[in-house]
């Protein structure tokens, strides 16, 4: 029901705060507004779902959460205090990211323990050994991963260590880019468990991309569905259940989920 | 039905290096015809080197061995590699998993595919990018023209993905393995591209390999599935009856789903039987 | 999941193949164990791999090699062919030894292809890799005169600027530095477009690591391999620049054994009395051929798409 949800969000302080974000590609004629006046508040603690169609802006916008883009307006707010461009370094203490393709996530000339020990020492972090060795175990990957390289892990493996990697400064928001679509049904299955047990443990927030329906009504309670750089709807996770979405577009998606059709 | 397209028979895999010999594929025998089989598996079962050792596709140190791989006919083994490069893209295309290592990055994506359309016809350049920005609007992508002209880190990863389809259905082949063709895909786009490749498959009579890890998708789409384990065949059935498969993995694999009616608070985790490694393979004949 | 048969190495050999290293120097040992065998595994590359390691004991050992002191004239024995009263390769117009000659000459080869293999990588990596990582106008002018430096052919460019700094070994080698950086600016930067858009960088920058870490830290890294093949294969021709240099006597200034001043002073001689330039000259194709070897072998070895699987 909307009106207990509604009440429910009221609880908890807004984590993340995003209002009219317009993102832009290219310069001059060649311009290009890949984001359309997204606005989406997430509240401490929740779990954001975004699906959409490819292409349609969904990482666009994680990367200019993330100040990966820089050429966007708008107001992002974390935590209650909008964000200047320049991202300072107390901010990736705050937001972190996993990215979609854990093959090409992780730095191939990199062991393992630099790759989660240098987060650490840029913040000058203590006891690095201790944590980094606490991150593998938290991931369940285990100490005898930390002096291995990249290519000697498998694709949910790999995964593992970029969540490890993105949990190093103890963020409180983790924005998942379609953490799983690269991998297989069976590590798939482990990785969203391990994705919702840190979540309880830690009291994180996420916003999850991805194109799966199923993996959205697993891990989130509110959805909204984006098609050409705008989000078209948002609904919670009964909504959505119950196959009984206002717009089109995501109905089209629902449908679209259970299975191939062949053309009408 | 029609008569086989591609025949392998007893086909393996091995990588060997000085400390060891990697077995990938461990005599698997199976055929394919004008229809639609679905190769599903967890990752690392071997499904990208059975499709990549019938266009002898595999890298060094890899070896293939097979008693035979028959296409429509033609023993491929006894091709030349120069009568091979002939049969590759023309008549067997392969959609390579990871279309972003799979695209050079720093050439224009429209050039690619343009190339690739010339190299197997004397097609003229205009004629073969208008043939490109056809394709790149048919596999549904929005402004072709500007994706024709941008370079691969600049479109999405289901873009990529679509780019690289749009490559290899261009020179119309007879058969088509596609590795993973669409993982990074929406389902509405999904849905898009599998239609076209449908619609080769009924109208053309062409031959598809699906490789996938998405059993729903593979049980609606495809005619045929095969279920491959450490290398072997565990199981073969027809799509439809995928929900009622026997084995133990099978089964594991469709527990691992998420499924949007059935909330659950932990997904199950396949539980692997050493077992499963030494059972024999499957035949998946037609 | 595939079979594996793996055998099991016990002990120290064990140690260093071990697939779950212990500690960070474990890891660094197993990494340089597997370089090293896969130097030993390619035969040709080994080769070259085994003449640049003499070339290096030559030149540490050349006081126990020499029979000779290299710049001590003798007019009784001027232009003595070889293996004649105790002259290994015989002797030049000055009655110096030419054995013991370029033994001590193989110090200044050394000294060459040490300096320029530090300084022009470095340099050209430096501003490849900032050229292609920060883009822009930097990248524009850096570029621009990367292509000045490029238009010039190597030796006339090398030539002027000894010209102007007055010849010397010295000079010489600041020259080759000089002209040798371009084309490895031009590979780094190559490397680095491809690089700077992948997912590891944008992890290492939310992970808020400044621009100078980033390119020192991740990028190099993954330009290296590129690098060392190009600058492996290179060391050949910057031998025979040197040697060029000398040769046309603005190198390494008489009387230091240096190859190609051996070469120059032994060319009037040519006709009568071969050796005096051929066994220099010998000198120089043999290291030039090592190095040519394990820069090929190399890219074979480093070639990041093997690495991959
Ligand atoms: N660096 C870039 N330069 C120019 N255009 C870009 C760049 N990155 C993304 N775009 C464009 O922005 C649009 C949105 O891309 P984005 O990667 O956000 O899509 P997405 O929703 O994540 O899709 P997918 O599900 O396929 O990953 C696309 O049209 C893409 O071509
Ligand atoms: N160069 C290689 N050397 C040794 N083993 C290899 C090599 N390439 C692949 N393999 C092995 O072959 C096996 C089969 O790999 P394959 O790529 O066919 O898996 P897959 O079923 O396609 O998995 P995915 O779903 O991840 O794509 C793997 O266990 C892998 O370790
Ligand atoms: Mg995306
Ligand atoms: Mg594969």
């Amino acid at each position: 029901m909307p009106s207990s949800n509604n009440t429910m969000l009221k609880q908890e302080p807004i984590a993340l705060d995003i209002q009219h974000l317009n993102v832009y590609f290219g310069e001059g004629h060649e311009k290009f507004r890949a984001v359309k006046d997204v606005s989406i508040s997430v509240a401490a603690g929740g779990s954001y779902g975004l699906v959409g169609e490819s292409g349609s802006g969904k990482s666009t916008v994680l990367r200019a959460v993330s100040g990966l883009v820089p050429s966007w307006d708008g107001t992002v707010a974390v935590n209650g205090e909008p964000i200047s461009k320049k991202r300072e370094m107390s901010y990736c203490r705050t937001i972190q990211m996993v990215f979609q393709d854990p093959y090409a996530s992780l730095h191939p000339r990199h062991s393992i323990d630099r790759t989660l020990s240098e987060p650490l020492r840029l913040h000058k972090f203590d006891n690095i050994d201790d944590r980094v060795n606490q991150a593998l175990v938290d991931v369940g990957l285990g100490r005898s991963f930390r002096f291995r390289y990249p290519h000697q892990l498998s694709g949910g493996q790999r995964q593992r260590v970029a969540i490890a990697r993105a949990l190093m400064l103890e963020p409180d928001i983790l924005l998942l880019d379609e953490p799983t679509s690269a991998l297989d049904v069976s590590v798939q299955a482990e990785i969203l468990n391990l994705l919702s047990d840190i979540r309880k443990t830690r009291q994180l927030t996420y916003i999850l991309v991805t194109h799966d329906l199923a993996v959205v009504a697993h891990m989130c309670d509110e959805i909204a569905v984006m098609s050409h750089g705008e989000i078209v709807e948002v609904m919670d996770v009964e909504t959505m259940r119950d196959s009984k979405p206002q717009h089109e577009y995501t109905r089209e998606l629902l449908e679209a989920s259970e299975g191939y059709q062949p053309e009408a | 039905m029609s008569k086989a397209l591609l025949e392998v028979e007893d086909l393996w895999v091995r990588f060997a290096s000085k400390k060891r010999v990697v077995e990938a594929v461990r005599g698997i025998s199976f055929s394919v015809g004008r229809e639609r089989v679905g190769i599903v598996g967890e990752s690392g079962s071997g499904k990208s080197m059975t499709g990549r050792s019938i266009l002898r596709l595999i890298r060094h140190p890899g070896q293939v061995e097979a008693k035979k791989i028959h296409f429509d006919g033609q023993d491929l083994q006894a091709l030349s590699e120069k009568e091979m490069r002939d049969v590759r893209g023309h008549k067997i295309s392969l959609v390579m998993q990871d279309p972003k290592f799979s695209l050079n990055p720093v050439m224009k994506v429209g050039d690619q595919i343009s190339e690739a359309y010339r190299v197997h016809t004397n097609a003229s350049k205009t004629e073969a990018k208008e043939r490109s920005i056809e394709m790149l609007n048919a596999v549904q992508i929005r402004n072709p023209e500007r994706v024709y002209d941008s370079y691969p880190h600049e479109v999405s990863g289901g873009m990529g993905q679509r780019i690289m389809i749009a490559m290899m259905l261009i020179p119309e082949p007879d058969l088509l393995i596609a590795d993973e063709p669409t993982s990074a895909l929406d389902v509405t786009v999904q849905r898009r591209v599998l239609q076209i490749m449908d619609k080769l498959v009924q109208e053309r009579g062409m031959g598809l390999i699906f490789i996938s890890h998405d059993l729903n998708l593979v049980a609606s789409f495809c005619d045929r599935v095969i279920i491959m384990y450490g290398g072997r065949i565990v199981e073969t059935c027809r799509a439809d009856e995928l929900q009622n498969a026997k084995h133990p993995y099978t089964r594991g694999l469709l527990n691992a789903l998420p499924d949007i009616h059935k909330p659950k608070d932990q997904l199950s985790v396949l539980e692997r039987d050493p077992k499963w490694i030494e059972d024999p393979s499957v035949d998946a004949f037609l | 999941m595939s079979i594996d048969t793996t055998s099991h190495d016990q002990g120290f050999k064990g140690w260093l193949t071990s697939e779950s290293p212990e500690s960070r120097f474990h890891a660094q040992m197993v990494q340089l164990y597997a370089g090293w065998q896969s130097l030993v595994a390619n035969r040709l590359a080994f080769l070259g791999f085994m003449i640049i390691v003499l070339l290096v004991l030559v030149a540490i050992f050349a006081p126990l090699l020499a029979t000779h002191d290299p710049s001590i004239q003798n007019l009784k024995t001027t232009l003595l062919p070889p293996f004649t009263g105790g002259h290994i390769l015989g002797t030049d117009d000055s009655g110096r030894d030419i054995w013991s000659r370029i033994i001590y000459g193989s110090r200044i080869t050394l000294f060459i292809v040490a300096l320029v293999a530090f300084t022009a990588p470095v340099f050209g990596l430096l501003v490849g890799t900032v050229s292609g990582y920060l883009g822009g106008w930097v990248d524009t002018v850096l570029m621009r005169i990367t292509d000045i430096f490029l238009a010039f052919p190597r030796l006339v460019l090398a030539l002027a600027f000894v010209s102007a700094l007055g010849a010397g070994i010295e000079n010489a080698i600041l020259a080759i530095s000089l002209t040798a950086w371009p084309p490895y600016a031009r590979i780094a930067r190559a490397e680095t477009l491809t690089i700077r858009n992948s997912d590891y960088i944008a992890a290492i920058q939310l992970q808020g690591a400044g621009r100078l870490r980033i390119i020192l830290g991740h990028i190099w890294p993954m330009c290296m391999s590129s690098l060392i093949v190009r600058v492996t294969l290179d060391m050949a021709g910057i031998i025979l620049t040197a040697a060029g240099l000398g040769f046309l006597g603005l190198g390494a200034q008489p009387p230091s054994p240096e190859w190609g001043a051996m070469i120059s002073s032994g060319r009037q001689f040519i006709h009568d009395h071969w050796w005096i330039a051929t066994m220099p000259g010998l000198a120089i194709f043999i290291v030039s051929l090592g190095f040519n070897l394990l820069g090929d072998g190399l890219r074979d070895i480093l070639d990041p798409k093997k690495a991959q699987s």
